[in-house]
């Protein structure tokens, strides 16, 4: 089914904006290090290392700052300088992943904003859309 | 019903590979993770393990994969290109595409049983320049430059027996398509060199607080309002101040749809009709290769009662490179 048109109406906002980034950030390191230890994501971390990113939810009005080592994803404070910032609303974030759209056609349509080093969100894109969901058990929820 | 010509995708990764072959590509081509191919992009395309996967797949569904090797062999550095062609050779895909005449030799003389693809990049744009590259090098398929009236095209391949390929959707590029140095003047980086016309390292996309601005290596390229759709970041599609005006000058982001007139790419003749965006994502190509397929299907069916659906034109539409598209060369009254 694909992602409905909804942008997250300002009370939402007004809300998730009092909760602290921390569990949501934590959610999506957690969940990158697990794809990575099941080598689903078949990260390169020589080329992530030391770098810092930000994922901004726009209608969340929440921030998600992380970082990597050599090792794996850890999460970051939201005073850090992203070396990448990607700014989006919910709705777009969700239909990137779930593939249903291509970030080069948000990027074209301005829902979807790169800031800080080009190479790194090309690394970034490219490693996502290299992931195989077909040999998870995500796969039912991928796009075709 | 005609026989149709093949649906050739593109495939920057497995993902997109397998997306290409299940909604209907016929072929679909891909490139090495290195500047032996025009879209050397950090983090795309494929090596030995997932090239032999993707054919794989390919192959147990009956379709073929081509391998692009097409950008140019710097002088005296030219084993990395070798190499490549002695890798598509090993992987047995059905077809390398090539632009550098050097290569096409070594891939003739080496691999005799090889298919070769001229590449858009090889600038071929006459049926003299086509069948010279069939009599010196065995070349069986030619991808036109997308500078060609449609007529024109008719006229290339009345005169060849070296199968056509064209464009049929995608990313536009300047009107000198295979000779483009324009990008090397800022960046000393090119397609035919490196493999990429904007390399990521020199790009940066900056708020300015009324909108964005897109920068090659420090040089202003585009200001974008703040609804205004973008494109990709190359000079050719940049806006700049001539007389006092500042425009798009050499041409505007847009892609290249072929939709309206598949029934007389089919009339023509065509062997294949090819879809840009390697670079692009799994999604792209899914909806991309769809919308194509169905169209193609119906062309074949019956030309006369052939008419565009709305669906296939918004799917294109919405992926298109600043969201518009045109059909370029092909429909060009003035002539």
């Amino acid at each position: 089914m694909p992602v409905p048109e909804f942008t997250l109406p300002p009370f939402g906002r007004r809300w998730l904006q009092r909760l602290p980034a921390t569990p949501p950030a934590w959610l999506l390191v957690h969940s990158l290090n697990q794809l990575q230890k099941r080598q689903v994501l078949a990260a390169d971390m020589s080329l992530l290392s030391g770098k810092t990113f930000a994922v901004e939810i726009c209608d969340a009005g929440l921030t998600l700052t992380f970082r990597a080592d050599d090792e794996r994803f850890h999460t970051g404070s939201s005073g850090d300088a992203p070396d990448l910032r990607l700014a989006a609303n919910l709705a777009d974030f969700l239909r990137l992943m779930l593939r249903e759209e291509d970030p080069d056609t948000l990027f074209f349509s301005r829902r979807l904003r790169i800031e800080g080093d080009t190479e790194l969100g090309l690394i970034v894109k490219n490693l996502l859309d290299s992931v195989d969901w077909d040999s998870t058990p995500l796969r039912r929820f991928m796009q075709h | 019903m005609q026989r149709l010509p093949e649906l050739i995708c593109p495939a920057g990764s497995l993902p997109a590979l397998k997306a290409a072959i299940d909604n209907g590509a016929d072929a679909v081509y891909l490139g090495l993770k290195n500047d032996t191919n025009a879209r050397n992009f950090a983090g795309l395309n494929f090596d030995h393990r997932s090239a032999s996967e993707g054919i794989r797949y390919a192959r147990d569904r009956q379709r073929k994969v081509l391998m692009a090797i097409n950008t140019y062999a710097r002088g005296g550095d030219s084993l990395r290109w070798r190499t490549a062609i002695d890798e598509a050779a090993a992987l047995g895909v059905d077809a390398v595409i090539l632009a550098d005449l050097g290569l096409l030799a070594y891939a003739h003389e080496r691999y005799p049983a090889l298919r070769l693809h001229l590449s858009v990049q090889g600038s071929a744009t006459n049926y003299e320049a086509i069948n010279l590259a069939q009599s010196l090098f065995g070349v069986q398929r030619a991808v036109l430059p997308r500078v060609l009236t449609l007529d024109q095209v008719r006229h290339v391949i009345a005169n060849t027996s070296v199968e056509i390929e064209v464009f049929g959707f995608g990313s536009l590029c300047v009107m000198v398509e295979g000779r483009c140095l324009l990008s090397s003047y800022a960046t000393g980086e090119s397609p035919n060199s490196h493999g990429v016309c904007s390399p990521a390292r020199f790009v940066r996309w900056e708020d300015n607080g009324q909108g964005m601005d897109a920068r090659l290596n420090h040089i202003l390229i585009d200001r974008y309002g703040a609804s205004e759709t973008a494109g990709y970041p190359t000079l050719c599609k940049g806006r700049f101040e001539v007389e006092g005006h500042t425009d798009y000058v050499l041409e505007q982001p847009s892609s290249l749809n072929v939709l309206a007139m598949l029934p007389q790419l089919l009339d023509a003749g065509v062997a294949a009709i090819k879809v840009e965006g390697r670079q692009r994502s799994p999604a792209y190509v899914a909806q991309v290769t769809r919308a194509l397929r169905e169209a193609l299907d119906q062309a074949g069916q019956s030309a006369q009662r052939f008419s565009v659906k709305p669906a296939w034109q918004q799917a294109l539409a919405k992926v298109s490179e600043g969201q518009q598209v045109t059909l370029g060369a092909y429909d060009r009254p003035w002539k």
